[in-house]
């Protein structure tokens, strides 16, 4: 984005700040101190997802921008992620409490962003266990201050609380929770989005999440290997799920059609360098060029696609 | 080698730097930079390399800095040193000093030159801490020093981050990628790229359990030489990024081997070399 361009979205940005101010000023001689709830609904019985802006996290969303939700069982529920900050995990459970009375015995982190893990703390208590990939831990170890840095830069007050939560049941290949009656069965992955991606399959709606292994609409981001993401593509894409949650964007999106276009892109990714390192190109010549012609698929593109470039040259740069 | 006196505070600013992070999802940062740190580094940088030495900033003719505006990539920042002589035995640049001010470890790296290097030129990868002036000095073998500026805004977060896939990093420790552009002609400068799978961390995790941060681990040491004569000594820390990963040129005067000796700060020893000969190269890892 030009100078102008990002000046006149700053401006367009606090003037909507401004607005959103006066509203809820007006408002507030009537509001109660209860935290606001989280718009859901239901994908399938007893399966609820709220749906993340597709923006990078700013003050307008306090970190709302991945796809949370939960699943009801007889006996306790299933949080899987928890949303961008403190706020938004206990944003999460208000809206769970509008559901059920029952336990939250599982939070299950699809993998290590903070967009997806910084409202665990609203779920720390006596029922709850946090489950995770097994190289969860290691990866919020190595993660935690500088994502904590990041967040208050950004947010400021509106970060309060946001703690990393890490998981005491780690998933090594493939693991089976029992809310009472309703089994999920979680899968860790090879290195893909990141080196610790787990999907959740709800067998009682035959519902599918798939943490940030797909996004639909927004810019995918290579954080893990781009050669090992499109091999679980392959084999994600052979399951027939009723429903599906992605990462980023709207549930049930075309399928497999939905895992294709991610995967196109990520192939684009991969012959756009790999001709550039061939023709000797340097990686700041290669980040001008390499995947443009999936600009107008992807929002946020221009956000994240030079990043991926970088991510898979320096990848393929150690293929023979 | 980094950690030394010229960063006042020493330890202390290093561990309030955030550490570890690969590529975080962005954030809609503002446009205007963070207030800056009340601590000037340069000022004291350049008093510890060069005392009190003239630096001319008019450098152009001598060495040019290549560096992106804003970091797509914090941890990953392409920079080129491009240098306008040819290495001759009367005049040649002796030293490329890479200075990342508001870095950990400002000092990123130090290459030195022989003749035998043909040009001074170095490509690499460095770590960028948010808002920061880069530096690239060169000193000839009169004395005399060139600089050239560029600012560079990191995007998302801090650097020194940690890889992409801890395990693999493990398995792949120490392999190298070496390789040299041919056709070669006997006389003319040839570029070379040398390439080591380390993690070059800075350490800085605190493991949650003992409390204790675990030491740093970066290659600290790269000599490269062709037929028996250095054409290259780099030293470095983890300013460089994961993977250290340089572009360089030496000089082929007859066949010849290119031979490169990586030291890290556990002490191993990594090498590699590739048969040069007139026309055409062969060999290039381990």
């Amino acid at each position: 984005m030009r100078a102008r361009q990002r000046n006149a979205v700053a401006m367009f940005r606090s003037a909507i700040g401004a607005l959103a101010l006066i509203t809820v000023a007006s408002r507030s001689l009537a509001a109660t101190d209860a935290p606001k709830k989280l718009g859901i609904h239901a994908v399938a019985a007893g399966v609820y997802v709220h749906l993340g802006a597709q923006a990078d996290t700013s003050l307008e969303n306090h970190g709302d921008i991945a796809n949370i939700g939960f699943i009801i069982g007889k006996r306790c529920i299933a949080v899987i992620d928890s949303g961008g900050t403190l706020q938004i995990g206990q944003q999460l459970l208000a809206a769970i409490r509008s559901v059920s009375p029952l336990p939250i015995c599982f939070v299950i982190n699809t993998h290590v962003h903070p967009d997806h893990v910084f409202g665990n703390a609203a779920f720390v208590g006596s029922d709850t266990e946090f489950v995770g990939h097994s190289h969860l831990p290691a990866a919020f170890a190595a993660r935690r201050e500088n994502y904590l840095n990041a967040l208050t830069r950004v947010l400021g007050d509106a970060a309060g609380g946001s703690v990393i939560v890490p998981p005491t049941i780690l998933i090594k290949d493939t693991l089976e929770l029992d809310l009472g009656e309703r089994k999920l069965v979680l899968t860790a992955w090879r290195t893909s989005h990141t080196d610790g991606d787990l999907t959740v399959f709800d067998t009682a709606s035959q519902t599918l999440w798939t943490g940030d292994l797909l996004f639909v609409e927004r810019t995918p981001v290579i954080d893990g290997s781009v050669r090992g993401w499109l091999t679980t593509l392959d084999e994600l894409r052979k399951q027939r799920p009723a429903h599906v949650v992605p990462g980023h964007g709207p549930v049930d999106p075309p399928w497999p059609h939905a895992i294709d276009a991610e995967a196109h892109y990520l192939n684009i990714l991969i012959s756009d360098v790999t001709s550039a390192q061939k023709n000797g190109r340097t990686l700041s010549q290669t980040v001008e060029i390499a995947g443009l012609s999936e600009r107008s698929q992807w929002l946020l593109f221009d956000n994240y696609n030079r990043r991926n470039v970088t991510a898979c040259y320096t990848e393929l740069e150690w293929e023979d | 080698m980094r950690l030394n006196t010229i960063v006042p505070g020493g330890l202390s600013l290093i561990l309030s730097i955030c550490a570890l992070l690969v590529s975080v999802p962005t954030y809609a940062e503002p446009e205007t930079a963070p207030s800056a740190s009340k601590i000037e580094i340069w000022p004291k940088v350049r008093t510890s390399l060069f005392g009190t030495r003239e630096i001319h900033e008019d450098s152009s003719a001598i060495v040019q800095l290549e560096a992106p505006t804003r970091a797509e990539d914090a941890s990953t920042v392409p920079i080129a040193m491009h240098t306008q002589l040819v290495q001759t035995a009367g005049r040649y640049i002796d030293k490329l000093y890479l200075v990342v001010d508001n870095n950990p470890s400002p000092i990123a790296a130090v290459f030195d030159f022989t003749p035998e290097s043909g040009r001074a030129d170095i490509e690499t990868r460095i770590r960028v801490e948010q808002y920061t002036d880069v530096r690239a000095i060169a000193e000839l073998n009169d004395g005399s020093l060139y600089m050239a500026t560029r600012f560079v805004k990191a995007s998302g977060g801090c650097s020194a981050p940690a890889g992409k896939d801890a395990e693999a990093a493990a398995r792949n420790l120490g392999r190298i990628k070496f390789r040299v552009d041919g056709p070669i002609t006997i006389g003319k400068p040839a570029l070379a790229q040398l390439a080591v799978s380390h993690p070059n961390a800075s350490g800085l995790v605190l493991d949650q359990i003992s409390r204790l941060y675990a030491p740093a681990y970066y290659v600290r040491k790269i000599d490269v030489s062709y037929a028996g004569k250095p054409v290259l000594t780099a030293d470095i820390d983890f300013s460089i990024s994961e993977n250290p990963n340089f572009r360089f040129y030496f000089l082929p005067t007859a066949d010849g081997e290119l031979r490169a000796e990586i030291i890290d700060t556990k002490d191993l020893k990594f090498e590699s070399e590739v048969l040069v000969k007139s026309g055409s190269v062969s060999g290039g890892g381990n």
